[in-house]
């Protein structure tokens, strides 16, 4: 065991890059449940960004393209979700499932040909030598671009949510759509943009970890990180700075354990590989046991479908 | 003169029913206008129409001389028309501020807006404070909100849907105030109500409606309140008939019951205590959100208590479940009747037996005999008058009235000892309200007891026998009905709520 | 401009068509996304759906069906208790996880005795109890703390994973396995095995258990007053309590149900057709079985029907693998397909299709 070996400012650099995929599929599922729709579909989404953006960088060898191609790939994927439960009226919940199996099935069918490839990296930005700076330089100056985009998207969200009237109608849509239909808002206009929203992020923090992270392709390589992003928004109170913090408060236990293996910790390597989920869990569990706060902050039409009747 | 709004000719159908067929009329500048209807008039679908949320198969609107086809509640905005919903367009979670601006088309910046918001509701005497979570208001405070949405675009035109409803009877004289200075000002306002003393006391013209057509017209002041009846109902009504009996001994009785709501905007109730005698219909007024529901949970045992805070025949029941009280004869029956006193998509039999299982001897074993449950049904269905092709049909295939005898016999079918009902008529036709509550008082006559709580106070002084009122969760004293003057009962509801508030 | 109209009364004769149309139209496109890997579409939808039972192979294949068909079941029968009562345990794949681990440890730890009449029935109920076990965790958070059952049972699969691996690589570990990972081969053990009872059928006794619990759901359901109450609750919750029902006692049973059900295909899969605790163990039968249960209408027979149909897709995408060269992941694409279709169709249970003018703004 070597404690030595684990350097904490490295560690909070890591800790930032491993959070970015579960803070931008946790932003965007925070939009699409504020206007009132549950889209389990969270990892689904998110391995088909990851699969996209990875063909797309391989082909084009540009991975900006692979970036935005990886976000339409899921944008379209959550589309279904969309017309299934907004046009189709089914059930949210089993849709959202369809979604996530379908999207495993789908990305390990078009990433087969791909699975040893390698894509080019991507520059971090260095904003003109403040990386040199000992400590924060590492931390805030030398990142890559996505990372600073996954911050600027919650900061957009929470202005856009507190401060616009787009905000505060996806807010009154999520919380009466009957009332808000009857005052001759689009109930499910704005949802079908929040789903679009959501499934976009989720594509992005897909393609981040498929061309940053890893970076390879493996099927079903995102590992629960959509289960984990759809818990970080009810840990969250569905409020957007508190996403930032379930983000970093799980990107910190992986790279935490993943130090702790490498370091030869002596706990069995299965346990620490676990950790993540069960701090999950247990976040879970703390956040609503409290059950009036909890119902109090939920979307009031969280999940019930909207058919606009006579 | 030209009126300011015309209606020739509406027509519009739904599969297996004509909401509204050729209607005509038209409402002046500056007049107050009557829509008279029972419930299922067709009354609503009018009101959507003018306001683009429903379009019409036929006919034609016309708005301040100019041909009126909105195609959504924004083009009936930015023509200056406005709406008070019945059920309120609100939204729990955000604030005043903010559920105004959404009912707006243009709204000024929030600290604008909040000084107009402020400004206006004084000047009309409905103060209101624009930093509050609506969630939290009054429902005559919610009411407000409305009403203010709507005074803030300077509407021409402002439909009211059952205004008073959800008020007390001295929040209903401040908003008839409001009303008449409106209209001093030039406001035409549509008023839709089948309370007839409001109507007599408020409108200049009536427009009745029956089954989806206009059945007649009346200046409401020089006509009587039986003759305004009898055009909307289209024939004369039985009254329900009291069998003279004396109260018995206590049934059932609340001791200091204090119990947090289970929802988040919910009621708490506060020390809540009563005495209910057999042979007697004790009613509950109230305006809604002032703990009615949650007193019904604590009867029907879906809320559990500390057992002593609930006796039933001086036996503790508070901390037993709703079917260990229908073991012993405490039955109830909730307002809402798709989605708890009933589950919509199951059929007749099956919603007999969701309450009906242990006193009917449905189940054997664990298991249910589902011949016997299509047996209580038909009985229901006989009984009361159900009209429903049978029992096999899903219960959300109902009519709301036929649905609610049927929910309502159910219970009486079971012969309680005690029976608690939330809301028994509640948007029920009149024929139908007759009939169940007859059959409320005939349960009294044989020595049962009979709590209802209900927001009908017309309905309440025609059959209860005492009379409390609930308010904010607090229940005042039960008085003999027969003393009691309109006054008094408005106090005992609590006066015109949060008057003070925006003030301090 | 099509529109939606409620309908009075959920359709009949919809609720048992739209599998049989969802079945089509996911032939339909399959055939188009076959088409589009390069092979012949009615070629590959024959190899999938008629070969394995008529084909030449078909007395290989035949066997495979109720082998792949017995755990599909038995767990979607256990999930659609629970989603009838709008409870939403997503976490099979772990409890048939640990419902394997507990019965093959039962196995390892009287290895080598010969005692079948003890060990086999004992494992059976290891078996079950573990499934229960990890059921419990989501329920029992879910009626004291609020907890989300379906994001806790969800996650929980990745733990139960890890201690599979855990498990292959360490403490149940062949001993004369020569440092290969994964655990003895329970079918080669006299007293675990779960092997065929009849040659060439491939029923085990994990199919039985899997008819035994169709039975039992089915009473449960239309006869039992439990079964009523579930039904109750996920109708409409509010009236569930209004009659009675205690939702926290309905939560546990329909979790642990389902948790000991999935726990129960898992024993019976390591004991018979999989035969060893290993890493890869698990194949998603805990997933596919969600499907299952919707494409069977959440009813006991339509779930045997729609859990043969969907062990037919899996033996056939083996044979379209082998045959066609077809990626096995197609047919995971395809089965996600078909749920979609039974979602989409869905609608026409509850609302009526209008093609008119009169179009809704």
């Amino acid at each position: 065991m070597d404690f030595g070996s684990i350097n904490p400012v490295l560690l909070i650099a890591a800790l930032l890059v491993a959070s970015t995929p579960i803070l931008l599929a946790a932003i965007g599922e925070l939009v699409v449940e504020r206007s009132g729709v549950l889209n389990l579909g969270v990892e689904g989404m998110m391995i088909v960004g990851a699969v996209t953006g990875f063909i797309v960088t391989v082909e084009t060898q540009v991975p900006a393209v692979g970036f935005v191609a990886g976000a339409l790939g899921a944008m379209v994927l959550s589309l279904i979700f969309g017309v299934l439960t907004q046009v189709f009226l089914s059930n949210q919940v089993a849709t959202g499932l369809g979604l996530t199996l379908f999207g495993l099935g789908v990305s390990a069918l078009m990433g087969q040909q791909y699975a040893q490839m390698r894509t080019p990296v991507s520059p971090r930005w260095e904003f003109f030598g403040l990386n040199e700076t000992p400590v924060l330089g590492p931390i805030l100056f030398n990142q890559h671009p996505v990372v600073y985009l996954s911050l600027f998207l919650v900061a957009a969200v929470w202005w856009f949510l507190r401060s616009t009237r787009r905000g505060m109608i996806l807010r009154a849509v999520g919380e009466n759509h009957d009332a808000a239909h009857a005052l001759g808002y689009s109930v499910i206009g704005t949802r079908f943009a929040a789903i679009a929203f959501g499934g976009a992020c989720a594509g992005l923090g897909g393609a981040f970890l498929s061309l940053v992270i890893v970076p390879q392709w493996t099927d079903g390589m995102t590992a629960g990180r959509g289960w984990i992003a759809l818990a970080i928004v009810v840990f969250a109170s569905w409020k957007a700075w508190r996403v930032l913090l379930g983000a970093y408060l799980f990107g910190g236990v992986s790279v935490l354990q993943l130090n702790l293996q490498a370091a030869g910790f002596a706990i069995p390597v299965e346990l620490l590989s676990m950790s993540p989920y069960l701090i999950t869990i247990l976040v879970l569990v703390i956040i609503s046991s409290d059950r009036r706060r909890a119902s109090a902050n939920a979307p009031a039409s969280l999940g019930r479908p909207f058919h606009a009747s006579g | 003169m030209t009126p300011l709004f015309q209606i020739e000719g509406l027509t519009k159908a739904y599969p297996g029913v004509v909401a509204n067929d050729d209607v005509s009329f038209s409402i002046g500048k500056g007049e107050v206008h009557a829509l008279l209807g029972e419930n299922g008039a067709g009354k609503s679908t009018l009101v959507k129409m003018i306001y683009g949320l429903v379009r019409p198969d036929s006919g034609t609107m016309r708005f301040e001389d100019a041909s009126y086809t909105p195609a959504s509640p924004h083009e009936a905005r930015q023509a200056g028309i406005a709406m008070v919903f019945q059920h309120f367009s609100l939204f729990d979670a955000l604030d005043v501020a903010e559920n105004v601006a959404l009912g707006m088309e243009d709204p000024p910046p929030k600290k604008t807006l909040a000084a107009r918001i402020r400004e206006v509701s004084e000047a009309y005497g409905l103060p209101l404070n624009p930093a509050r979570l609506v969630g939290d208001l009054s429902a005559g405070e919610r009411q407000r909100v409305e009403i203010v949405r709507c005074l803030l675009q300077d509407p021409k035109l402002l439909i009211m849907d059952e205004p008073t409803s959800v008020l007390t009877p001295q929040e209903v004289k401040i908003l008839f105030e409001t009303l008449r200075k409106l209209q001093s000002e030039g406001t035409s306002i549509l008023y839709i109500s089948h309370k007839l003393e409001e109507i007599r006391s408020l409108c200049d013209h009536a427009t009745i409606l029956r089954l989806g057509k206009v059945v007649g017209e009346a200046k409401p002041r020089d006509v009587s309140a039986r003759d305004l009846a009898a055009m909307m109902v289209g024939a004369e009504l039985k009254v329900p008939q009291a069998q003279p009996h004396e109260s018995g001994a206590v049934a059932l009785a609340l001791k200091h019951l204090s119990v947090a709501s289970a929802s988040a905007f919910g009621t708490p109730l506060r020390d809540v205590s009563l005495e209910l005698r057999k042979g007697e219909v004790l009613g509950i007024g109230g305006v809604a959100g002032n703990g009615q529901d949650e007193l019904l949970a604590v009867l029907s045992g879906e809320q559990r208590t500390t057992p002593a805070a609930v006796e039933l025949d001086g036996t503790p029941i508070g901390a037993l479940g709703p079917v260990e009280r229908r073991a012993m004869g405490l039955l109830a029956a909730p307002e809402e009747r798709l989605g708890h006193a009933a589950a919509p998509d199951m059929s007749l039999y099956e919603n007999a037996a969701l309450s009906g299982w242990l006193r009917k001897g449905m189940v054997r074993g664990k298991l249910i005999d589902w011949k016997k449950a299509r047996g209580f049904a038909s009985e229901i269905i006989n009984v009361f008058d159900v009209r429903t092709p049978g029992t096999g049909t899903a219960a959300r295939a109902l009519s709301g009235g036929n649905l609610q005898k049927f929910v309502i016999g159910r219970e009486i079918l079971q012969d309680p000892d005690v029976l608690v009902v939330n809301q028994p008529t509640w948007g029920v036709d009149a024929a139908a309200a007759s009939a169940i509550r007859q059959a409320l008082l005939d349960l009294t006559a044989k020595g049962a007891a009979v709590l209802v709580i209900s927001q009908d106070l017309d309905e309440l002084m025609e059959i209860s026998t005492r009379f409390a009122a609930l308010n904010e969760g607090r229940l005042s004293a039960p008085q003999p009905t027969r003393d009691l003057t309109i006054e008094a009962i408005g106090l005992m509801m609590g006066g015109a709520h949060g008057m003070e508030t925006a003030h301090g | 401009m099509v529109r939606l109209e409620k309908r009075a009364a959920p359709s009949r004769v919809w609720a048992y068509l739209t599998p049989v149309v969802a079945v089509l139209l996911t032939m339909v496109a399959g055939g188009l996304m076959f088409a589009a890997l390069g092979a012949d579409p009615l070629v590959s939808i024959r190899t999938i759906f008629w070969d394995p039972l008529f084909g030449e192979f078909a007395f290989y294949y035949r066997g495979q069906l109720l082998v792949k068909a017995g755990p599909l079941i038995l767990i979607a029968i256990g999930l659609a208790l629970g989603f009838k009562a709008g409870i939403w345990n997503i976490g099979a794949e772990g409890q048939y996880i640990m419902g394997a681990i507990f019965g093959a440890a039962v196995a390892l730890a009287f290895y080598p005795l010969a005692a079948r009449w003890l060990i086999f029935p004992l494992m059976v109920i290891a078996g079950a109890f573990g499934g229960f076990l990890w059921a419990m965790i989501p329920g029992i958070l879910r009626t004291r703390f609020n907890t989300n059952e379906i994001l806790v049972s969800l996650l929980l699969v990745y733990v139960a994973e890890q201690i599979l691996a855990w498990m292959a690589l360490g403490p149940l570990r062949n001993p004369d396995g020569a440092g290969f990972p994964g655990s003895r081969n329970l079918r080669q053990y006299e007293s675990s095995a779960n092997s065929e009872l009849i040659a060439g059928w491939g029923l085990h006794w994990g199919v039985v258990a899997a008819l035994i619990a169709v039975i039992f759901a089915y009473v449960l359901l239309s006869k039992h007053l439990m079964g009523f109450h579930i039904r109750l609750t996920g109708e409409s919750p509010r009236a569930a309590r209004f009659a009675g029902v205690n939702p926290n006692r309905l939560i546990l049973f329909c979790l642990g149900m389902s948790g000991a059900l999935a726990g129960l295909a898992g024993l019976f899969e390591v004991a018979g057709p999989s035969g060893q605790i290993s890493i890869d163990f698990n194949v998603g039968y805990g997933f596919t079985a969600i499907i299952v249960a919707f494409l069977g209408r959440l009813h006991p027979i339509g779930i045997l029907l729609a859990g043969l149909l969907m062990a037919l897709t899996y033996i056939g995408g083996e044979a379209a693998q082998a045959s066609l060269g077809l990626p096995a992941a197609a047919i995971q694409a395809f089965q996600g397909m078909l749920l979609f279709f039974l979602l989409a169709l869905d609608v026409l249970t509850n609302f009526r299709l209008r093609i008119g003018r009169e179009a809704r703004v």
